[in-house]
């Protein structure tokens, strides 16, 4: 990679990261303790739909955030050439 | 002795052998292999250690009772949502980072980045946050060997610590990684299992997620007409800023913990420790939605058995639990019919009826499958998940100390001529220490030990994630700035909790902030402080700003590689010293 090359990337992963990282927040900090109260006022299988996302939702939704986050981080790399994992990191 | 006591010895005796004979296949012979398992595990395997590193007695014992039993059933959400939002942290903030980075311990990449200060500071945390938390695991041990095989409490923690002993003095990481696959699989079935069953008999959907559902408007209604809150409501029991900065402290802290954080260094590849954060949180995620239902089934069996029930018919759980202390008067005394209208009531604020039951949080799980009404076999299973949950974090914590203290220590900072011999047989005799040290507080724990869990994330928190995160964002982040942020971070903290616990100081503290939750304000000001004295001091050397970059590009380059041989030299001043390479160790 050359410089412009590595600006680029690095870009892009910062966009991607703040994207996840906004709902993130979004959906734990809002729905599960914000606005939990509000949110109960419907019902989503049977469970008050905050209290659903205190409990089952923002965990499931944290899942695919880092299932995305691994997805487009591997798209990212093979657009830039990056195959040489393996052999890429020692330790001492 | 009972079918239980038998059903517990048969599995418990599988286990225990089944994680010593993984232990004896995966023996190691290097430093590399003690420390980070040659850095060769498999992404899903290395998920599945993460997940045993990370769920602890805690995790498995205590979670369920604490969303049941405490307030109401929301303001346990706080440890659902904060000990998996973490993992979200550290997959996108710190894993392919540091595992780029390519050392063996948090001390180390802090050494590296900053200077030795900023690594002595470290290396402190490391040793304090891994020892408190160590000490909870042993006295669950404790715990589990005492009610199911009915042994002193001691013998049991001698006989968890012998087994630690075992696998991980033997073994180092590499033993410890596959025990802890082994220990994961163990655990997340002993958890399931009785969480089907019971949803199946409550509900007939043997799915507990969905069954879930089922029974939440007969639990709120048996609430109501016991006195007892709404199981749902966001209201009642906690105020929104405490359970923000609760749920805040306990993800930061997650992404803050050396023994989670050192997991990443074992993964095969950069991309291997990405896929690592994620199959561990698909692991944990099993057992983390699977909580919540096992804390509204036992809630709802628990209300329903006792409620009217004569005191002489009472189901069998409840004289069991009560025989051991763990089911008492509301005064943690003993039972007493106050009202003497012959049934113990178990009733909430609002009920006429006064309360005469206490139920301590820790038996929800491991009772539930008697509370269902589940055959000897799976209360023995249950007790081996018990036992899988605190040894597998106890030997992920006890590895951090050794390496800390034998890599961090020994090697880097008191005789860095020491060969691979020397420095393993340190590793191998601070882990024995560290055993011996940790079983004995686990048989002498201190008396709050509540406080002290809290105290491991506030500091893991307030110290760590800042300095790490800025350390790998922010290359113009100073040595001074960083030592000077974990220092004030940490500092800052203690001091809170120990002004505001009731044994110390017992005061108000600012705003209503709890002391758990105090570890998110103390990470504001390590930020503050770091970013206010890196303006006014010596910006890091260019190699160091070189290497930070590189760490952020995929692929290999020479320089990222030099360093993680051993063959940089990263001192502070570039005029001192020789710039040749360095010892290089191939392995």
């Amino acid at each position: 990679m050359d410089q412009q090359q590595r600006t680029e990337y690095w870009r892009r992963n910062l966009r991607l990261m703040a994207v996840l990282l906004v709902v993130w927040a979004l959906v734990s900090f809002g729905a599960g303790i914000f606005f939990t109260e509000w949110l109960n006022q419907v019902s989503f299988i049977g469970v008050p739909l905050g209290f659903w996302f205190a409990q089952q939702g923002s965990i499931i939704t944290f899942l695919i955030l880092i299932a995305v986050y691994v997805w487009r981080m591997d798209k990212l790399d093979k657009e830039y050439g990056a195959d040489d994992y393996e052999k890429g990191v020692r330790h001492s | 002795m009972s079918e239980i006591q038998l059903w517990t010895l048969i599995f418990v005796g599988l286990s225990f052998s089944l994680y010593i004979y993984i232990a004896y296949r995966s023996r190691v012979s290097d430093t590399a292999g003690f420390y980070v398992a040659g850095g060769g595990i498999p992404a899903p395997a290395n998920g599945a250690a993460i997940a045993a590193d990370w769920m602890s007695a805690a995790s498995f014992i205590s979670m369920a009772g604490l969303i049941a039993l405490a307030y109401n059933g929301y303001s346990g959400s706080a440890y659902l949502m904060g000990w998996t939002g973490g993992y979200v942290l550290l997959a996108m903030l710190l894993a392919p980072y540091l595992r780029k980075f390519g050392k063996y311990t948090i001390p180390d990449f802090v050494g590296d980045r900053y200077n030795e200060t900023a690594r002595l500071i470290a290396v402190i945390c490391a040793i304090v946050v891994s020892f408190t938390y160590v000490i909870g695991q042993m006295a669950g041990v404790g715990v589990v060997f005492g009610r199911f095989l009915e042994v002193n409490t001691t013998i049991g923690v001698i006989i968890g610590m012998t087994i630690v002993f075992f696998y991980a003095v033997l073994g180092g990481m590499k033993g410890i990684t596959w025990t802890q696959v082994a220990q994961y699989s163990v655990l997340i079935v002993a958890y399931l299992i009785p969480a089907v069953a019971v949803s199946t008999r409550l509900t007939g959907i043997p799915v507990p997620q969905v069954g879930f559902g089922q029974i939440m408007d007969e639990l709120e209604g048996v609430q109501a007409d016991l006195g007892f809150g709404s199981y749902t409501s966001a209201l009642a029991g906690t105020d929104q800023l405490n359970m923000f900065l609760l749920t805040a402290s306990l993800m930061f802290g997650t992404a803050g913990l050396p023994h989670v954080i050192i997991r990443f260094y074992t993964a095969a590849s950069v991309r291997a420790a990405r896929y690592s954060a994620l199959w561990a949180l698909f692991f944990i995620a099993l057992l983390y939605t699977t909580a919540p239902t096992v804390a509204a089934f036992a809630k709802y069996n628990i209300l329903t058995d006792l409620r009217g029930t004569p005191t002489e018919e009472l189901p069998s759980w409840f004289s069991t639990w009560a025989n051991v202390g763990l089911i008492t008067g509301p005064d943690g005394g003993p039972l007493r019919d106050v009202n003497g209208d012959g049934t113990y009531n178990f009733t909430g604020a609002a009920s006429d009826i006064a309360n005469e039951v206490m139920i301590n949080n820790d038996i929800v799980v491991l009772a539930s499958p008697e509370i269902g009404g589940l055959p000897a076999p799976i209360v023995g299973l249950v007790a081996a998940g018990g036992l899988a949950a605190a040894l597998s974090t106890a030997s992920g914590l006890l590895l951090v100390i050794s390496s800390s203290v034998a890599n961090d220590v020994y090697h880097k900072r008191i005789n860095p001529q020491a060969d691979e011999k020397k420095q393993l047989l340190v590793a191998r005799i601070s882990m024995a220490v560290a055993i011996v040290i940790a079983g004995f507080f686990g048989v002498n724990p201190p008396g709050f030990a509540g406080e002290v869990v809290a105290l491991a994330f506030g500091l893991g928190c307030a110290s760590f994630f800042p300095t790490l995160v800025l350390g790998i964002f922010w290359k113009k982040c100073t040595a001074a700035g960083a030592a000077a942020g974990m220092a004030v971070g940490i500092g800052v903290t203690l001091f809170y909790m120990i002004w505001t616990i009731e044994i110390w100081g017992n005061n108000e503290g600012i705003f209503g902030i709890a002391a758990t939750g105090f570890g998110a304000v103390g990470m504001v000001i390590n930020l503050l402080v770091t970013i206010i004295v890196s303006q006014f001091t010596t910006k890091p050397t260019e190699l160091v700003q070189e290497l930070v970059e590189e760490i952020r590009y995929p692929g290999q380059t020479a320089l990222v590689a030099a360093h993680a041989a051993g063959e940089l030299k990263l001192d502070d001043d570039p005029d001192e010293g020789d710039k040749g390479p360095g010892r290089h160790r191939p392995h």
